[in-house]
């Protein structure tokens, strides 16, 4: 360093290294932001149990009280079921699309393509989630043909079994379709993210693999995927993590009802939707209600990321 | 097993740009080849278009004709994937694939060839592969540990193993030495001496005593400036290069003079 401190009394120099002032300030203000999130994020769950309070003691001391009359548990294991089974439909049908569409802009495709290919995709997520579901709705009407057609081969697994009148939903407004938007709205996340993991594979694996003579694909296999299994995995629970929040597209598409087995017949709710629907009338203990299902959401999104970490902790490669 | 390697008149460009220039030369089986030159003359190019990796550049194409035992891997119908199988290939820096144990490693190349391995067959040929690389005694308490746990040196002696794994005809080293100490090059360059009964060796190298040292034949590439294409300047017996060349350009480039 060109530059020297002032002299001060030796006593004190010798053993303080110097502060200066920028460094100070910025790891206060960094410090500042980190605390924040964390004050931000006890906030919300301290609202969302003190709001919950209410309901938990109702629950215990008349269960009659609570929506469907049998206790605080009985109304929302249905709704986690919904979130869940959407959510994880969703997640099915669009990681191996996200996971085709990724290799395929950063080692199939024509060199002009690819990026035009990348920015469609990443506009997909630049849709507001009511366009999703007005196009949801748009779209629910056409798939009954395919429903009805799924429920006559697969009825007799039960998850693809038509109503009691022997037919499955004639407005298409099922979980089956919620879920099919989801996996379309979540696909750009995954995709995107997939892809800068994939555009990081090292170079030289990739030489490596080509050099023994492997056939593109195999140098995928040998290279690629190898490389991006963790961050797939965490490509994945983020698009899990929108999957079990997002609210409008789901809410809209959605019909009234109870949970049922079937994917294809009205009703299963989910958390969101479940919030959405019935937040503007609701009031009093009802309210009360639906924002402790709000708290139960937050908890499973919370166990949801926290077990993206440990399992990218635990699958990630080590070395180059 | 080992093949002669006739390049003739081979240019090779990245899209427009010409970056080799006319160069015939003839690799005999059985020896190893020495490629120096001063950087961006285009020696790891030509090493590159022997099996055909430059491909993986967008753009890179080649004129002329490169015959492996006088079949040209370059004529229509010929896979590039068949190629890299055939010509094996040791990079400037040890490139293990960091999610395989040390055997995978060597076996790697293998699966690619021949999908189903018995089990026996498969520690047979890691056997034979790590101690034909030099590594055997070193790793073989420890096959099912990850290749990355090893040093440096180790490394790039797996990844040799791993290329004669396959059985190739022609290996190719571009760089092998320069990441490493004094004491893992001299390992592989012992290694090289060996390698050379079996299969037909070209080196790139920067070191120059490192040529001098392995190779039987020695090529000098140069550059007459920035943005010019590549020329083999002198193609002669190590020996000849190094006490009596030729051309001044090789003179000046050995002896440490440039310009």
């Amino acid at each position: 360093m060109a530059t020297e401190a002032p002299a001060r009394p030796e006593s004190h120099t010798a053993q303080r290294a110097v502060v200066r002032p920028g460094d100070r300030i910025f790891s206060l203000a960094s410090l500042g932001a980190g605390i924040l999130i964390v004050v931000i994020l006890a906030g919300v769950a301290l609202f969302l149990l003190a709001q919950s309070t209410d309901v938990i003691k109702a629950s215990f001391e008349d269960p009659t009280q609570i929506t469907g009359g049998k206790g605080f548990f009985a109304y929302v294991w249905p709704l986690i079921l919904g979130t869940l089974v959407s959510a994880a439909i969703a997640l099915l049908v669009a990681t191996p699309f996200a996971l085709g569409i990724a290799l395929f802009t950063t080692h199939m495709a024509p060199r002009r393509l690819a990026p035009v290919l990348g920015y469609v995709i990443d506009l997909l997520a630049a849709i507001p989630s009511v366009v999703y579901g007005l196009w949801g709705l748009a779209l629910a009407g056409h798939l009954t043909p395919a429903y009805q057609w799924l429920s006559s081969v697969l009825g007799w697994t039960g998850i693809f079994a038509p109503g009691a009148d022997g037919v499955v939903s004639q407005t298409g407004r099922t979980i089956l379709t919620a879920s099919l938007v989801l996996s379309i709205m979540v696909l750009p996340i995954i995709t995107s993210l997939v892809r800068e993991v994939f555009l990081q594979t090292p170079r030289l694996q990739e030489e490596a693999a080509l050099a023994m003579g492997a056939t593109r694909w195999e140098m995928i296999r040998m290279a690629v995927l190898p490389h991006g299994k963790s961050g797939i995995t965490s490509a994945v629970m983020l698009g899990l993590g929108r999957a079990l929040g997002e609210t409008m597209a789901v809410a809209m598409i959605l019909s009234s009802g109870g949970l049922t087995l079937s994917l294809l017949v009205g009703g299963n709710q989910t958390i969101a939707s479940e919030i959405a629907q019935n937040f503007p009338e609701a009031a009093g203990l009802r309210l009360s209600e639906l924002i402790s299902i709000g708290l139960v959401l937050f908890v499973i999104t919370l166990l949801v990321n926290m077990g993206a970490r440990a399992i990218v902790a635990k699958t990630s490669v080590k070395g180059s | 097993m080992s093949k002669q390697i006739t390049i003739d008149d081979l240019n090779i460009f990245y899209g427009d740009f010409r970056a080799v220039e006319g160069v015939s030369m003839r690799i005999e089986p059985r020896t190893v080849t020495a490629f120096i030159g001063p950087s961006g003359c285009g020696k790891s190019t030509v090493l590159r278009t022997l099996n055909r990796m430059h491909e993986v550049i967008p753009g890179a194409h080649v004129k002329g004709s490169v015959k492996m035992d006088g079949q040209d891997i370059y004529a229509a119908g010929v896979d590039s994937v068949n190629v890299r199988r055939e010509v094996g290939m040791v990079f400037q820096r040890a490139n293990p694939f960091p999610t395989m144990s040390i055997k995978e490693n060597v076996l790697a190349g293998v699966r690619l060839n021949s999908q189903r391995l018995g089990r026996s067959e498969a520690d047979d040929i890691a056997e034979q592969a790590l101690k034909g690389a030099n590594l055997w005694n070193e790793v073989k308490d420890r096959l099912g540990l990850p290749g990355s746990g090893l040093s440096g040196g180790q490394q790039q002696r797996l990844c040799i193993a791993r290329a004669i794994a396959v059985k190739p005809s022609v290996l190719l080293m571009d760089e092998p030495c320069s990441a490493l100490d004094p004491i893992s090059t001299l390992a592989i360059e012992d290694l090289i001496n060996d390698l050379k009964e079996e299969f037909t060796v070209v080196i790139v190298t920067h070191n120059m005593q490192q040529a001098a040292r392995v190779s039987d034949r020695t090529a000098f590439f140069n550059i007459a400036g920035t943005g010019k294409p590549g020329h083999l300047i002198e193609y002669k017996d190590t020996e000849t290069i190094f006490s009596r060349p030729d051309k001044e350009e090789t003179q000046n480039y050995i002896s440490g003079r440039f310009g």
